[in-house]
């Protein structure tokens, strides 16, 4: 019974051979590690953002006189509201945690390389629009900082030469951040940006499974044909699309269940973290809520400090570095424009920092750690001192992708493993 | 191991920058507050629709909500905590001051106090409301030591009494200075120091309670999702240990 309507299905759309040959059947590097399952993450933070984004809907009114209180409504009246709120306004700060120690595990162990540059584009694309998204959803509450915030990131765009008012105008829709751009932000942050995301991400788990999961190792698991031994294979079943094309070592597991459930382990600790933000601590010290946002927006009294949340800081630090604000914004965008290009800056054949040089390791730690820097920087009331650290931090930002292209050329790396290693 | 050393930097960096950034000028007093204290609870609401909700709403909370959160008989709140006409027991916490006038009495509307709490901290209420004091060049005859120039009269002065600030001699780099001590009130009000202090840290609490009213259930409901993830860690392990078994 249940066989025959499998059988009607399968005759009508390839569900069994979709999900043969990306979940069942897909080849994984079993030496995968715990960097690997922030991807998984990000998918469920996804889902969690637009289930909750939908319930949140129904009761949130997009306009200047409503937004604030109908979230408070949210927040006191309706069943649950509170859980939902939270659960996406955690949620936001989570994917970007998850989303970014993502690219740092891509950056570790090479996985922009060769042949996955455009599974690493897909990936900035989708950090741009998870930033737009973001921000625009940071507006939704009318709060203080959601108004002033925007207000102050609107205006970058005002210091772009001659069409710069024009622009920031038209982003607006109004000489003031007011009802109208609200209402757009909105249209935007529930309708078009998750479009935009959904597709980019389907678009990056196609390129992904074409070209293959890179792992710690950097090392191919996957060779050309007849270059195998029969014993060197893999004994899992995989799909027809991976092993016709490819010989498969014994150095890979099926996606499902092997990987699924050691991304679940890692769920398990997501989710507690998760809950103890959610439940104990939602607004994170004023860092995932900013207090200023629980006074409505006044566009006729301007907050103390104004700062974007947490995840924009490191941005937003090498904007205020440099002193000409049209330079400044070229900074910004440039900081993340260079991130985009890494497959091309990055001229080394050797994937892994673990078989790489000293210097590229100490390169990609202090590049790490000078992002944090920033991120605090950014984030708090500047001082003289504060100021200047942050201009050195962002030359040494730009130098990292200097110094990769420079040494990369001609790097001394060590001896790549023949299989990669436990 | 070194990985682990890399990982654990990443987060801490993550997170410390997320403590450190929470800033705001010292305070001279923290709020000791219990969310659980019902009779605490209670008090503050009284002293808060009695002596705030003059100028001040919540409008936002609604009385039933907070009658029922608190233990307050409907019938009861009704009869002795709410104090504008026709309003009935589902209604938010609203007064009945014109807001244009308001704006034009005290230079700006009084600000709306659901989320007072949330937007300064339950210390920084206790505090400013601790931290009046006599002032003659202020049009309502007083400043205060948290919110300089504040537009609000000392409302709780018929409570705490006169407050003056205190100051003492000190030898200072071999010169005599008078230096800010403390406030300190003349006595002439209701309360003691000590029942005056007990009193604005019931009002605080109730001003957290208004803030987010869900705080109690929201904890207890967080233990038991914290558990479920302890649960659900240990289901999985032992579900990825039985799958990788013969993975070597």
């Amino acid at each position: 019974m249940f066989k025959n309507l499998i059988d009607w299905i399968d005759a009508r759309i390839p569900m069994t051979r979709v999900v043969e040959m990306h979940m069942t059947k897909y080849p994984a590097p079993k030496n995968m590690n715990f960097w690997y399952v922030f991807g998984f993450l990000a998918t469920i933070v996804l889902v969690n953002q637009i289930v909750t984004g939908i319930w949140l809907t129904m009761n949130y009114e997009p306009s200047a006189a409503g937004a604030f209180a109908s979230v408070e409504y949210i927040m006191r009246d309706v069943e649950y509201g509170w859980v939902i709120r939270y659960m996406h306004s955690t949620g936001a700060s989570a994917f970007f945690v998850v989303v970014y120690l993502h690219m740092f595990r891509g950056m570790m162990y090479g996985s922009y390389q060769k042949p996955r540059e455009l599974l690493w584009l897909f990936g900035m694309f989708i950090y741009l629009a998870l930033m737009a998204e973001a921000f625009m959803g940071y507006l939704l509450p009318w709060g203080q900082m959601s108004y002033w915030g925007a207000q102050v990131i609107i205006g970058l765009f005002g210091t772009i030469p001659f069409i710069g008012e024009d622009l920031s105008l038209w982003i607006r829709g109004d000489y003031v951040v007011s009802g109208a751009t609200l209402n757009r932000f909105f249209a935007l942050h529930v309708i078009a940006l998750p479009l935009v995301i959904v597709i980019l991400v389907f678009l990056h788990i196609v390129a992904l499974h074409e070209v293959g999961s890179n792992n710690p190792d950097g090392v191919d698991v996957k060779r050309p044909k007849g270059t195998v031994a029969e014993e060197d294979k893999t004994k899992f079943e995989f799909h027809e699309y991976y092993t016709s094309k490819k010989d498969i070592l014994d150095d890979v597991v099926p996606f499902f269940p092997h990987m699924v459930l050691k991304d679940l382990m890692a769920f398990g600790v997501f989710l507690f973290l998760f809950c103890y933000v959610m439940f104990f601590n939602p607004d994170m010290y004023g860092k995932f809520i900013e207090h200023p946002n629980f006074e409505m927006a006044n566009n006729l009294k301007t907050p103390e400090h104004v700062f974007p949340v947490w995840y924009f800081t490191p941005f937003y630090a090498i904007l205020k570095a440099v002193p000409d604000p049209f330079l400044g914004v070229i900074a910004m965008f440039g900081a993340i424009i260079l991130l985009a290009l890494l497959p091309w800056l990055d001229r080394g054949t050797v994937r892994s920092w673990r078989y790489r040089c000293g210097l590229h390791k100490w390169n990609l730690i202090i590049f790490a750690v000078v992002f944090i820097i920033l991120g605090y920087l950014g984030g708090t009331p500047g001082t003289p001192f504060k100021e200047s650290l942050a201009r050195v931090l962002t030359v040494i930002y730009f130098l990292f992708f200097v110094a990769l292209f420079l040494y990369s050329k001609n790097e001394k790396t060590k001896p790549l493993p023949e299989r990669i290693t436990k | 191991m070194k990985k682990l050393l890399v990982t654990l930097s990443l987060l801490g960096g993550l997170v410390s920058s997320a403590v450190f950034a929470a800033g705001g000028g010292p305070l001279p007093y923290k709020a000791e507050i219990d969310q659980t204290d019902k009779p605490s609870l209670q008090r503050g609401a009284k002293l808060f629709m009695n002596y705030c909700l003059g100028c001040h709403q919540a409008q936002f909370q609604r009385y039933e909500r907070t009658f029922n959160d608190l233990g307050i008989p409907l019938d009861v709140g009704m009869e002795n905590l709410v104090f504008t006409k026709d309003t009935k027991v589902g209604d938010h916490i609203k007064n009945s001051m014109p807001a244009d006038s308001a704006a034009k009495w005290f230079g700006a509307p009084p600000p709306d106090l659901t989320l007072e709490a949330r937007l300064r901290g339950p210390d920084w209420i206790y505090s400013y409301l601790k931290s009046f004091y006599v002032d003659p060049s202020r049009p309502f005859g007083v400043n205060n030591t948290v919110f300089k120039d504040v537009g609000m009269p000392h409302v709780l002065q018929e409570l705490q009494g006169v407050p003056r600030k205190v100051y003492e001699t000190r030898l200072i780099d071999g010169q005599e200075q008078e230096v800010f001590v403390g406030i300190e009130t003349d006595g002439s009000g209701e309360l003691s120091a000590d029942e005056y202090d007990q009193a604005v840290l019931d009002l605080t609490n109730f001003m957290v309670y208004i803030g987010e009213p869900m705080i109690l259930e929201r904890e207890s409901m967080g233990w038991k999702a914290l558990l479920y993830c302890l649960v659900f860690f240990v289901l999985a392990v032992l579900l990825k240990k039985e799958y990788w078994k013969d993975v070597k």
